[in-house]
């Protein structure tokens, strides 16, 4: 969050950001964007440069021509807001913590994967895994998911604008997943204490999975979580489902639910 | 394999081999509960092991080292191949990951102890890293587990190196498992789960499948890494070679190889017995596989480590001479911290078991203190005196290896070679790949 007197760096790859101050030029400010083209530059120049920046630095990033590359902003740890100007590969914002990445396109298997914080914003369809044993921040994906969307997830909050594939929230732990289309087989496979909000239509519970009553505080954080998504969704539509804990502890007369 | 007593004999009766009394009592323990039997520890039954092989000392062909004068180093660099700061032991013998969870917080502490006095690594397990391990250990190993149960970015980047865990030799194709009873409100709270339930931990990685997506996720743990550290990826004996080949095509830096004599803090007594190959048969597996890559002991190559069973300074230059770089230790560190120490017996019998025997590392009763997490019994355990136990074990056992090494005219363990072992049996002789003491007979290598 150093001083700022570099202009703004538009339309060149990042090559420049290698040398330390451009990077610390960029911190802090609302105007200033270090554009990085993945056309002319690494992925791994661009983490590296993301990587070093100073605690707390909340610099502004644009990601020209993804064209699906992996591990796109991988590990961030900085409130950084980083936009990917296209389709990104697998893990994209994987790990992250604090910063705020927006896809301006489709994302790869493993979005978000084990967030701790921050946000992630899918604004297109995102494939398999994603939010993946994520443990907190907020996934926001405007089209749909694929399977195992939310596989065991941590405490994430996932949004989902249209439908997720099957095995979804497998063995979720902890965290809401929202869903505002359908949702694909054995939603909620050997649930823990992961809640699940569904507007659509459900093909099939997993094991142990069930619907339950929507209580005041579920329409209430329900409404929080549609909000912070941007969505207008009438919560009052969406049915919840959870565990019913009859797997919690092994039982030979479950056995077959297993 | 059976033996009817002598009183019992000199009746007229006769045990089955078939239905031996090991066998009646699983059919009626099952008949009676309902449930399958789960237990820690590895394969009890007898395997080609490493006892099959002998070493050829040196004499008029070949020139042995003085015992007490000429060096024989033991040190070894593992992941030299993409990470930026590769592990530098000081001995070949490694602390396998066991978790934190299945372990108590005070023996993780021991072992970190123990492993950093000789300078070598300790490896966390499911459930995450704790400050009682990294706190001690001077290299810490951090598993990437299925379950991702306390999966930290921030200890990622604390480790010194990252293993990717695709099955142990104790349980290929198996997930995890710790019962209600270990899950206290810490072990809880670090898996982020509900105190008490029965935990069951995947099999599978949650987001990916297969080796050509385990290369982007090797990817994307280097890329949160910076390249610093070393990526190992472990995997159960069975199809040896073909994993070996597609862990190294993934990208791994280190390949672990677990036998099916590996232990596990709990898995069903089914599994343990009867799924997976012996460690025996799975190093030279491997080892073909590392060489047809060209990465087998070469500069920026990968490195092997085994484990499954390794005991004693003579298995440790055993899986050197067939090509291992080091070995990992599970079982036998935790009696070197004192599992089944002979003192506890009374306790151990009031469990329905026996020191020698104690095996019920999943039920969290162990007198011993470490495989609980009973905040009474963990207290038994010094982590001080336990650690230091563990040092001198792995010194004795670098010492021994040492010594068969120098006999075999090596100034280095890992100068080791097939070249100077035999085996004993037909079937150690068909698995090592070694010929048959005094002949020249490899079976399974053709005439
Ligand atoms: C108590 C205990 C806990 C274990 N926990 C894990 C684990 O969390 N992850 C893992 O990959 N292996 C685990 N293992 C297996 C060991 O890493 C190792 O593969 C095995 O112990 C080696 O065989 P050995 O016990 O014969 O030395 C565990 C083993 C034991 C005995």
């Amino acid at each position: 969050m150093g001083a700022l007197s570099t202009p703004v760096i538009e339309d060149a790859p990042t090559s420049t950001i290698n040398d330390d101050d451009a990077g610390a030029a960029a911190a802090g400010s609302t105007v200033d964007v270090v554009v990085h083209d993945l056309r002319t530059a690494t992925v791994r120049e661009l983490n590296a440069a993301l990587h070093a920046l100073p605690e707390g630095d909340s610099s502004r990033w644009r990601v020209l021509n993804p064209d699906g590359t992996h591990s796109i902003a991988a590990g961030l740890d900085r409130p950084v807001t980083v936009e990917i100007e296209g389709p990104a590969g697998y893990y994209c914002a994987g790990m992250n913590q604090h910063a705020t990445v927006e896809i301006h396109g489709s994302a790869g298997v493993g979005v978000a994967e084990n967030m701790m914080s921050g946000r992630v914003h899918v604004h297109g369809d995102a494939s398999q895994s994603a939010g993946a044993t994520a443990h907190g921040g907020l996934l926001v994906i405007d089209g749909n998911a694929s399977a195992r969307c939310g596989i065991s997830m941590k405490g994430v909050d996932i949004v989902v604008g249209g439908n997720v594939g099957h095995m979804s929230a497998f063995m979720a732990q902890a965290g809401r997943l929202v869903v505002c289309g359908d949702a694909g087989d054995a939603l909620g496979d050997s649930i823990y204490e992961a809640r699940l909000y569904v507007k659509g239509r459900v093909a099939s519970l997993g094991a142990d999975c069930v619907a339950k009553e929507m209580r005041p505080e579920h329409l209430a954080e329900l409404t929080e979580l549609l909000r912070a998504a941007g969505r207008d969704d009438d919560p009052a539509a969406f049915t919840r489902y959870g565990s019913a804990r009859t797997l919690y502890n092994f039982h030979v007369d479950n056995a077959s639910a297993y | 394999m059976t033996h009817t007593p002598d009183d019992v004999a000199s009746r007229g009766l006769r045990e089955s081999a078939t239905f031996d009394r090991t066998t009646i009592a699983a059919i009626q323990h099952a008949a009676r509960t309902g449930i399958y039997d789960i237990r820690g520890g590895g394969a009890k039954r007898a395997l080609p092991h490493f006892d099959d092989l002998l070493f050829l000392g040196a004499s008029m062909s070949r020139y042995p080292l003085e015992g007490y004068r000429e060096r024989c180093d033991t040190d070894v660099v593992l992941g030299a191949r993409n990470a930026k700061y590769p592990l530098r032991l000081q001995t070949p013998v490694t602390i396998a990951g066991m978790s934190f969870g299945a372990l108590s917080g005070r023996a993780k502490e021991a072992l970190g102890r123990g492993a950093s006095e000789v300078g070598t690594s300790t490896t966390t397990g499911d459930g995450g890293m704790t400050e009682e391990e990294r706190g001690q250990s001077k290299h810490l190993v951090y598993q990437y587990l299925p379950s991702r149960y306390g999966m930290n970015p921030d200890h990622l980047r604390a480790a010194d190196a990252i293993e990717v865990v695709l099955g142990q030799g104790a349980k290929p194709g198996g997930g995890g498992m710790l019962l209600g009873q270990k899950i206290t409100e810490r072990v809880a709270g670090m898996r982020t789960l509900p105190v008490g339930v029965d935990q069951r931990s995947a099999c599978r990685h949650p987001d990916w499948t297969g080796p050509d997506d385990l290369a982007i996720k090797i990817g994307e743990l280097r890329e949160i890494t910076d390249w610093e550290k070393p990526i190992y990826v472990k995997v159960g004996a069975s199809r040896t070679y073909y994993d070996v080949k597609l862990a190294v095509k993934a990208g791994a830096d280190v390949v672990v190889v677990d036998g099916m004599q590996g232990g596990t803090a709990a898995t069903q007594d089914v599994f343990i017995e009867n799924v997976g190959i012996p460690t025996l048969a799975a190093i030279p597996q491997a080892v073909q596989a590392l060489q047809e890559m060209g990465v087998h002991r070469t500069e920026g190559g990968v490195q092997l480590i085994v484990s499954g069973g390794v005991r004693n300074g003579a298995d440790l230059a055993k899986c050197l001479a067939l090509g291992a770089d080091a070995v990992a230790i599970g079982t036998a560190a935790l009696i070197a911290l004192g599992d089944n120490d002979p003192a506890l017996d009374d306790e151990y019998r009031k469990l329905g078991s026996a020191a020698g025997y104690y095996d019920d590392w999943q039920a969290g009763q162990d007198p011993a203190g470490i495989t609980t997490q009973d905040p009474e019994l963990q207290q038994r355990l010094d982590p001080v005196a336990a650690g230091h136990r563990l040092a001198n074990y792995l010194r004795v056992m670098t010492m021994e290896a040492q010594i068969i090494a120098r006999a075999c005219g090596k100034a280095h363990l890992h100068h080791l070679e097939p070249e100077d072992l035999v085996a004993l049996t037909i079937e150690s002789a068909a698995m090592a790949r070694l010929p048959l003491a005094g002949t020249s007979w490899i079976p399974g290598q053709g005439l």
